[in-house]
């Protein structure tokens, strides 16, 4: 007990944790923000991959790493933009599409990384994010320890955590994205495009996943794996409904969840001698599953999601 | 302006037509990432078909590899018609594959015709409990399955691994994770002599078409039907929903058990952690090609296998990543869904009209 | 009212394949004018009132309207936007509100630049302000749209249209989900609106509300302007006759002893989070012989009273009793099992399986009984004959029993569901809303239906909001409002409709 209560004490604990939940802060929010809109986006494992690896070999190519970011960007929008065409005018059935483009961005992202480097047995490295210093945070006693451990794209992160919180509850733009994920009926009465803002939401969600996905070959190592991703995407759609949609939990929900994952990687050190060390590997899917089965029933779902639309049809 | 109107009816040969164009044209387009790969395109195809079709040896491994395929798109399909969208089947397959070494590999050591029975019942059974799980989740907790058998689907591939360095791990294997082999008489016959074509292949066929008759003709059927086009409709009208699904979730479950028991005791002989390559996920797209069809899963699953095994023996041949294999699939989902869009739907392209002013 | 048009809609016409939703209609309206547009389901008013939004673009004709400088200009078609920023707005029978978002949020909802960062709400709360001290359509701004009653959801719709400047408000059916109390508070925010120089065309079919309540009127049939006239110039049989065209027959109810008690609720109670899903000490006594009508005003209970019939919901406290034995085990199948016959409410929700044939669906409930299965089987031949005979007596029309039930029309999907549900012989029938949304014919032969399954000795519940359906057919009436049951002694209208509002008397 009192090994458990040193490492939920220490800084590097922490640190490791906020590292741990930077892809997942990503994820959530992306998937938020499509869900928000009245659409599910399953795609979220596969457009991890995609991002992961378009990120990665942008800046193997020598595309700088913000660049590397901004193309993995890209490569969610695209993906997002498949998975919206098919859901959003043609109403689609949300979970076929989703899973289809997983496995359409998986596929592709490995096909065009073997092609790209057919015959290399370890994968090449890049010069990855560092930790930044910054002067005024770093004298924070504890939270200065923990931020100074962090890349650019975890404070990325927390910025759009505040940036989707400010659009969906302080501007007309996300007011409106509410509205038709609970009534698109309300925003046709008022001539805006429901198509548009739906199309909008999930594309602009689905470049957030694609960011998250950078950050595991960008930041949290410094190349990409094959199966690297694993389940992170399926992680982020429970933890939506744990968050009940709104940005705020879902910083929190991912927090915990990278926190957890943390110590379990810390306790397997322990008593892993005791202990299968699978138990430990299970755990954070386990507690996804716990997450959902607590929140499900009482989550606040946007009353539209899932529901196509269609014009002219009430 | 594009107008989107419900198709009245269409013809019967239109939507049997919409799966076969949807496969031609994934192929088609596997021509663009051949040209990105620097291949020649025409000499790629012909490869591939002859790694299918070229010999009786090709045609058995694609047949080999159709078996899975087949149990898999049988239990998406069977889950899907009901809407109940079990994404779980890959790691039901494991579970299924577990259960049959562990009673495969000595622990009954008795006549095949008894043990064999005994090893598919506990595999469909250890199959089902996998779908069970997620259904009392979702009928109690309100838990989404689609989340749960996602997630399921990590936690049991840990759990084999755990098995296959604990218990189930074979002692003479020299410190490879992978488990004793199973018993000769627990083997299923092959098909043809020097083949690993086998009788896994027949369940499957039986399966599909059993499937087929009871849910077009039975009550069974009719009930699930009516869940998954209409819960509310079918509540309403004293179908007993839940116990429906339960029905439905154990079989579809199974279904997926069986694709692993038949892996394990058809072909390999022993488990490992790799013994499916996405089997379960891809038996979605074969459903789907599939129309959620029992008699189709099996035309699906023949082709979704015929290309695993034409790029495999193009990238052997010209060195393109075998990876295209799963984009081909993949894309050939895509087009499926917009080509039943297209069935169901007609879109009407009206030009605005000039609005003169007086 | 003056003599000054404001809008002027010029020989629209709108066809949908073969079908002509209108046909060639025109009509004006004036400023500070109330012009009542009726007619029965499916004469065209709402094509013509999507076609006047922009929603619909109409194959030929033109729509004229007033722009600020009071000269009649081309609106421009097709475009919900031109329509909005001309002056138009309208208030959906269906509300088109987000209720998870405010009410100043919906109220506000797409003015001005989706990309602002910044909007001013001091000066959008003062104008909403300026406009409900005018209208006197008063409604908490920051509430939730989830939490206000019907009432004050229709008022947030609108304050919407005014808050957009609206000059022309197009009401669709607005008095639908009210009490007739609401509606005169309603009618009387209305009136002084147009005193402010509001147009207003009304759309309903309530032939009471649109003598009292309008100025002039124009009736619409199959599509068609068949007339218009001054409001004081008309009569209600004259009207009547206009939507209608020739009379059709409207079944008699003659007296017959009512039998013995064949469903009671005994104190039945639920705990409901709204006075939409309550029920509060709850009895009631069907007999043979009898129809028991259920008056009220939806939202206050009715759902909730049928999804316990029907076997969706089980009681909190209090007992449901079949003939003499109270059902321990209340679920649909028992209830399926037990008899009753039901008419849902959503009747594409509840009724049917759209994907599945009209046969299929004709046989929904009787899956367990003899001709149907054989040994679990499906028994196509005498599935398909049954289904055909139905189909020709009960008059389902449509392409045939082998197509799905979701090709078929509102009218014909309901005679469907009476074919179902008269074809069991049940002994207790409840008719949940049946004959909303249905033209005149569909209606009078439900209502046939009904009477006849009466005299041959079953005990019907109907439960309606049309006063004067439950008037036409019920032998007593109880009266539902917030889940509180009240019996009527006498039948007189105005007594019910005090009731209906909540008035204990």
């Amino acid at each position: 007990m009192i090994d458990i209560l040193q490492i939920l004490i220490s800084e590097s604990f922490w640190a490791a944790s906020l590292r741990i939940s930077t892809p997942l802060i990503f994820g959530v929010l992306g998937a938020l923000l499509c869900e928000k809109s009245g659409v599910l986006n399953l795609g979220i494992e596969g457009i991890f991959v995609a991002g992961a690896m378009s990120g990665w070999l942008a800046v193997w190519l020598g595309a700088g790493l913000i660049g590397g970011v901004i193309v993995a960007g890209l490569a969610g929008a695209f993906f997002g933009l498949i998975h919206a065409i098919l859901t959003v005018p043609l109403g689609l059935s949300q979970h076929v599409s989703g899973l289809g483009v997983t496995l359409f961005a998986t596929s592709l992202s490995y096909f065009i990384y073997r092609t790209a480097l057919p015959n290399v047995s370890s994968p090449p490295r890049i010069e990855p994010f560092r930790p930044i210093d910054i002067p005024i945070i770093s004298d924070i006693p504890f939270l200065g320890e923990i931020m100074g451990q962090q890349t650019a794209m975890t404070w990325l992160a927390l910025l759009m955590v505040f940036i989707v919180w400010f659009v969906l509850y302080k501007t007309p733009l996300g007011i409106a994205i509410q509205a038709v994920g609970d009534n698109p009926n309300s925003v046709d009465a008022q001539g805006l495009s429901v198509y548009g803002l739906r199309i909008g939401s999930v594309v602009a969600g689905s470049a957030l996943m694609g960011v998250g996905g950078a950050f595991l070959t960008m930041s949290a190592f410094d190349a990409f794996f094959f199966g690297m991703v694993n389940g992170r995407g399926w992680v982020c759609i429970a933890l939506v409904i744990f968050a009940s949609w709104k940005p705020g939990k879902a910083l929190l929900g991912a927090v915990l969840f990278g926190a957890f994952d943390a110590l379990q990687v810390r306790l397997q050190t322990e008593v892993g001698a005791f202990v299968p060390g699978q138990i430990f590997l299970m755990a954070p899917y386990v507690l996804s599953i716990f997450a959902l089965m607590i929140a499900a029933r009482k989550a606040d779902y946007p009353r539209a999601l899932l529901t196509p639309w269609f014009k002219g049809e009430r | 302006m594009i107008r989107i109107e419900n198709r009245n009816s269409s013809s019967r040969l239109f939507k049997f037509s919409i799966p076969i164009i949807s496969a031609v044209v994934s192929l088609i387009l596997a021509a663009i990432p051949l040209a990105f790969a620097g291949a020649n395109i025409g000499e790629a195809y012909f490869v591939m078909i002859k790694g299918v079709f070229g010999s009786v040896f090709a045609v058995s491994e694609m047949l080999t590899r159709a078996t899975p395929l087949i149990f898999t798109g049988l239990a998406a399909a069977v889950a899907f018609r009901a809407r109940l969208w079990n994404i779980g089947a890959e790691g039901q397959l494991y579970l299924g594959a577990m259960a049959a070494v562990a009673i495969g590999t000595g622990v009954l050591d008795i006549n095949g015709f008894f043990l064999l029975p005994i090893i598919i019942t506990f595999g469909c059974l250890m199959g089902a409990l996998g779908m069970v799980v997620p259904m009392a989740l979702k009928t109690r907790f309100g838990a989404d399955e689609v989340v749960t058998t996602l997630l399921l689907n990590f936690i049991i591939l840990i759990f084999l691994q755990m098995m296959l360095e604990g218990p189930l791990k074979d002692p003479m294997g020299l410190g490879w994770p992978q488990s004793a082999p199973i018993l000769d008489q627990g083997m299923l016959p092959t098909l043809l002599t020097r083949m690993r074509v086998h009788s896994g292949l027949i369940i499957g066929l039986v399966l599909a078409i059993i499937l087929q008759i009871f849910i077009n003709r039975s009550i069974w059927g009719f009930k699930l039907r009516a869940v998954g086009e209409n819960i509310f409709a079918a509540r309403h009208a004293g179908i007993g929903v839940n116990k429906s699904l339960l029905g439905v979730a154990i079989c579809s479950g199974a279904l997926a058990g069986l694709a692993g028991v038949s892996e394990v005791i058809g072909l390999k002989g022993y488990l490992t952690a790799d013994l499916s390559p996405g089997f379960g996920y891809t038996g979605i797209v074969v459903a789907m090609l599939a129309g959620l069809s029992p008699i189709g899963v099996i035309a699906a699953a023949l082709f979704i296998a015929s290309v695993f095994v034409g790029a495999d023996s193009m990238s052997r041949a010209m060195g393109v990543s075998s990876y295209l294999a799963d984009l081909v699939v993949a894309m050939s989902l895509i087009c499926v869904l917009i080509g039943g869009f297209v069935s169901n739907y007609k879109l009407t392209f009206t030009k605005q009209k000039k609005v003169t002013t007086k | 009212m003056s003599a000054q048009k404001v809008l002027s809609l010029r020989s629209l016409s709108k066809k949908f394949g073969s079908v002509v939703a209108n046909d060639d209609v025109s009509l004006d309206l004036y400023v500070g004018e109330i012009l009542s547009l009726l007619g029965e389901n499916g004469a065209g008013k709402t094509t013509l009132m999507n076609m006047l939004f922009g929603h619909y673009l109409p194959d030929n004709g033109e729509i004229l309207i007033t722009n600020k400088s009071n000269q009649m200009e081309q609106l421009r078609l097709g475009q919900p936007q031109a329509a909005i920023s001309a002056g138009i707005g309208m208030v959906h029978q269906h509300f088109t509100l987000a209720e998870n978002l405010t009410v100043f949020e919906n109220i506000t909802i797409g003015v001005g630049s989706l990309w602002a960062l910044k909007t001013d709400k001091k000066k959008a709360q003062k104008k909403i302000a300026d406009i409900i001290e005018r209208s006197g359509l008063v409604v908490a701004l920051s509430e939730p749209v989830g939490r206000l009653s019907v009432g004050e959801r229709q008022r947030v719709e609108i304050l919407k249209a005014l808050y957009r400047d609206a000059r022309v408000l197009v009401l669709d059916e607005p008095t639908a989900v009210l009490t007739p109390k609401e509606a005169d508070v309603l009618f009387d925010n209305v009136k002084a609106m147009t005193d402010d120089g509001l147009s207003v065309i009304f759309i309903s079919h309530k032939l009471r509300e649109v003598l009292e309540f309008s100025d002039r009127i124009v009736v619409l049939r199959h599509g068609q302007k068949v007339g218009e006239m001054l409001t004081k110039d008309a009569d209600e049989q004259s009207i009547a006759k206009m939507m209608v065209g020739e009379s059709t027959l409207i079944s008699k109810r003659v007296n017959i002893q009512v039998g013995n008690p064949l469903l009671s609720l005994e104190k039945v109670s639920m705990k409901g989070s709204s006075r939409r899903n309550r029920l509060v000490d709850i009895s009631l006594k069907v007999h043979e012989h009898e129809i028991l009508g259920i008056a009220g005003v939806s939202g206050n209970g009715q759902s909730t009273l049928a999804e316990l019939i029907s076997g969706l919901q089980k009681p909190d406290q209090g007992e449901v009793v079949l003939g003499t034995s109270t059902v321990k085990k209340l679920n649909p199948k028992v209830i399926v099992k037990a008899g009753i016959g039901r008419i849902p409410e959503d009747r594409h929700k509840d009724g049917i399986v759209g994907n599945m044939t009209v046969a299929e669906n004709i046989i929904l409930e009787s899956l367990s009984e003899k001709n149907i299965q054989k040994f679990g089987f499906l028994n196509r031949g005498s599935i398909n004959s049954i289904a055909e005979e139905l189909c020709s007596s009960y008059d389902v029309r449509g392409p045939g029993i082998h197509a799905h039930a979701r090709l078929l029309s509102g009218g014909n999907i309901q005679k469907m569901i009476l074919a179902r549900v008269f074809s069991r012989n049940p002994k207790i029938i409840l008719a949940n809303q049946p004959t909303r949304g249905l033209d005149m014919g569909a209606a009078s032969e439900v209502e046939r239906r009904l009477l006849e399954a009466r005299k041959n000795g079953s005990g019907i519940l109907l439960i309606s909001e049309d006063l004067d359906e439950i008037l036409r057919l019920s032998d007593r009436v109880l009266v539902i409002h917030s889940g509180v049951l009240t019996e009527i002694e006498n039948m007189d209208r105005e007594q019910i409709g005090l009731m209906m509002a909540g008035e204990s008397l």
